[in-house]
């Protein structure tokens, strides 16, 4: 039976294209040293910390080690988990399954990516398949450009819905003083932005960010005993992997695996119509297009129907269930953490600490994670 | 030495311009594979003896049936287009480690027999010659080195 977890307390830096103030191990602590201080807490009061991040991209591969004193694990139990982009999911994931074991009662969990030491898309070639997939592909872009044809293909979606989950995502992200990109755009900026690869435009696109995030999972009774913070309870988490290959996946953007880990979570949390019973959802939208494609998939709308329901303004800060209030991924993106600050997002929600992106009274919060070869992690949480 | 306050520090960078080579093993099926790819100019798919599917790159294991793949099927060279992109933007190639020419096409392209698809260049590269559900065919190289390049690209044959 597993025990009760909570996340208590978060931190995040201030996420940007170009950190070159801070190397890496800085940059890790400045989140590591905002999450301490938010649940006011030492590393005493840890018994283990996890981090990850996207090896490729910077060329570094034992951040456990190597960040060991910045991240308060010298001489605790540590360990790194690497999941491409669902890794600060997965990271925040294997804290929950640490304290919900019984066996560690305080973890500190840690995403990070610093993408300006590195070259994103290369990094993004080298986790698909060497033999078959690498000498054609072009990183994330390419791979939602062709799930985005398949798909206005099949439902009729247009450029200009898509174009308006960049006018509302980029709004949000004026109400978070931690968002990279923090400046409004119209359609109009949207559909006259680059073409990167058709039919996906430079703001259609998420950016690349430098940044970091903690946050601290406990159990049931350090939650209730220190947690300065209202605890954001686990209430469900799920994951799912496919096929190693993208061509392998009947409709790409709609992602099985998502529709699969949504439905395995929302039975966990007893959830039968999910755009009223939950309150807010931090999405990771590496585009326009997938958010569109995954309202349907997360059962906010019907199959085809993504367009739909952004244009009803369901998903704005005023609708039904307001989507990334933070601003989301097209408007931060530090790879190895984005999954984490989408999971830290929701807590914050719950905690009541979102300040001018707050979603009043918010009980309920889901946060998805997105990698690889389309595959999920989605974590439902809740207050009491 | 402790800083001054406000005073601005010179910031450096390390670079590290790495040439740091791998060099993948194909295994029996992919040399089996690229073979028949640089020697006949044929390509084959992977059946899996539980739910028959063709698979398309080949693999030793049928995911969903936990299956070992124990038949070769020839598919293609023509197949339906079922997703595309033109990129333009410019990138570096982590396989040449050189910028990748652009603008180029590619996309997913279901060939005939095969259950699955192949993600693949197109000969075209502007998008509006290129449409969903578009008969493809494969076009080879002449010089041929074992490798998925031996297939130069996928044209349109309508």
């Amino acid at each position: 039976m597993a025990g009760r977890a909570a996340i208590i307390a978060t931190g995040q830096t201030f996420h940007k294209s170009r950190r070159r103030d801070v190397n890496i191990v800085e940059l890790i602590h400045e989140a590591v040293s905002a999450c301490l201080q938010d649940a006011e807490m030492s590393p005493a009061d840890l018994d283990a910390v996890l981090i990850g991040n996207m090896e490729h991209f910077e060329g570094v591969y034992n951040a456990d080690l190597w960040a060991a004193a910045e991240t308060g694990a010298y001489l605790k139990h540590a360990m790194k988990i690497t999941t491409g982009g669902t890794t600060g999911a997965s990271v925040a994931h294997a804290g929950y399954y640490h304290v919900a074991s019984g066996m560690f009662n305080c973890v500190l969990c840690i995403g990070w990516e610093k993408q300006s030491d590195g070259d994103t898309t290369a990094g993004l070639i080298f986790q698909s398949d060497p033999l078959f997939e690498r000498s054609n592909m072009a990183g994330a872009i390419g791979t939602f450009a062709l799930a985005a044809s398949e798909y206005m293909n099949k439902f009729g979606i247009t450029e200009e819905q898509a174009a308006r989950v960049a006018v509302k995502n980029r709004g949000n992200a004026l109400n978070n003083p931690h968002a990279h990109l923090r400046r409004a755009v119209t359609v109009q900026d949207v559909l006259s932005s680059p073409m990167l690869a058709s039919p996906i435009k430079l703001m259609d696109m998420c950016p690349t960010s430098d940044g970091a995030c903690a946050i601290i999972v406990a159990s049931e009774e350090v939650a209730k005993k220190k947690s300065p913070n209202r605890p954001a309870w686990f209430k469900a988490l799920s994951t799912r992997h496919d096929q190693p290959f993208n061509s392998d996946l009947p409709l790409l953007i709609n992602m099985r695996t998502l529709r699969d880990a949504a439905k395995d979570a929302y039975a966990q949390a007893g959830i039968v119509n999910p755009i009223k019973e939950l309150d807010v959802a931090e999405f990771y939208e590496p585009c326009t297009f997938a958010e569109l494609s995954w309202y349907e998939a997360l059962g906010l709308c019907e199959l085809g129907g993504g367009g739909k329901l952004m244009d009803s303004g369901a998903t704005q800060m005023t609708g039904e269930l307001p989507v990334n209030p933070s601003g989301g991924v097209i408007s931060t993106n530090c790879i190895g953490a984005t999954a984490m600050i989408r999971v830290a997002e929701a807590a914050i929600q719950l905690m009541g600490k979102g300040g001018a992106r707050q979603v009043p009274g918010a009980k309920t919060a889901l946060a998805t994670g997105f990698g690889g070869s389309f595959w999920t992690e989605i974590t439902i949480l809740e207050r009491d | 030495m402790m800083e001054q306050a406000g005073r601005q520090i010179e910031l450096l960078e390390m670079s590290a311009p790495a040439n740091f080579p791998y060099n993948y093993s194909c295994g029996k099926i992919g040399s089996f594979f690229f073979k028949k790819l640089r020697d006949e100019k044929k390509i084959y798919g992977r059946k899996c003896p539980r739910c028959k599917k063709v698979y398309i790159p080949p693999r030793p294991v049928c995911g969903p049936c936990f299956a070992p793949t124990d038949e070769w099927v020839e598919v293609g060279p023509g197949g339906v287009l079922e997703c595309f992109t033109v990129v333009f933007f410019g990138f570096l190639d982590p396989m040449t480690g050189k910028k990748r020419p652009v603008p180029y096409g590619y996309g997913l392209i279901r060939l005939d027999h095969a259950d699955s698809r192949i993600q693949h260049f197109l000969s075209e590269n502007d998008p509006k010659k290129l449409r969903v559900g578009m008969r493809m065919e494969a076009v080879f190289n002449q010089e041929r080195e074992g490798k998925l390049s031996d297939i130069k690209w996928f044209q349109p044959v309508e």
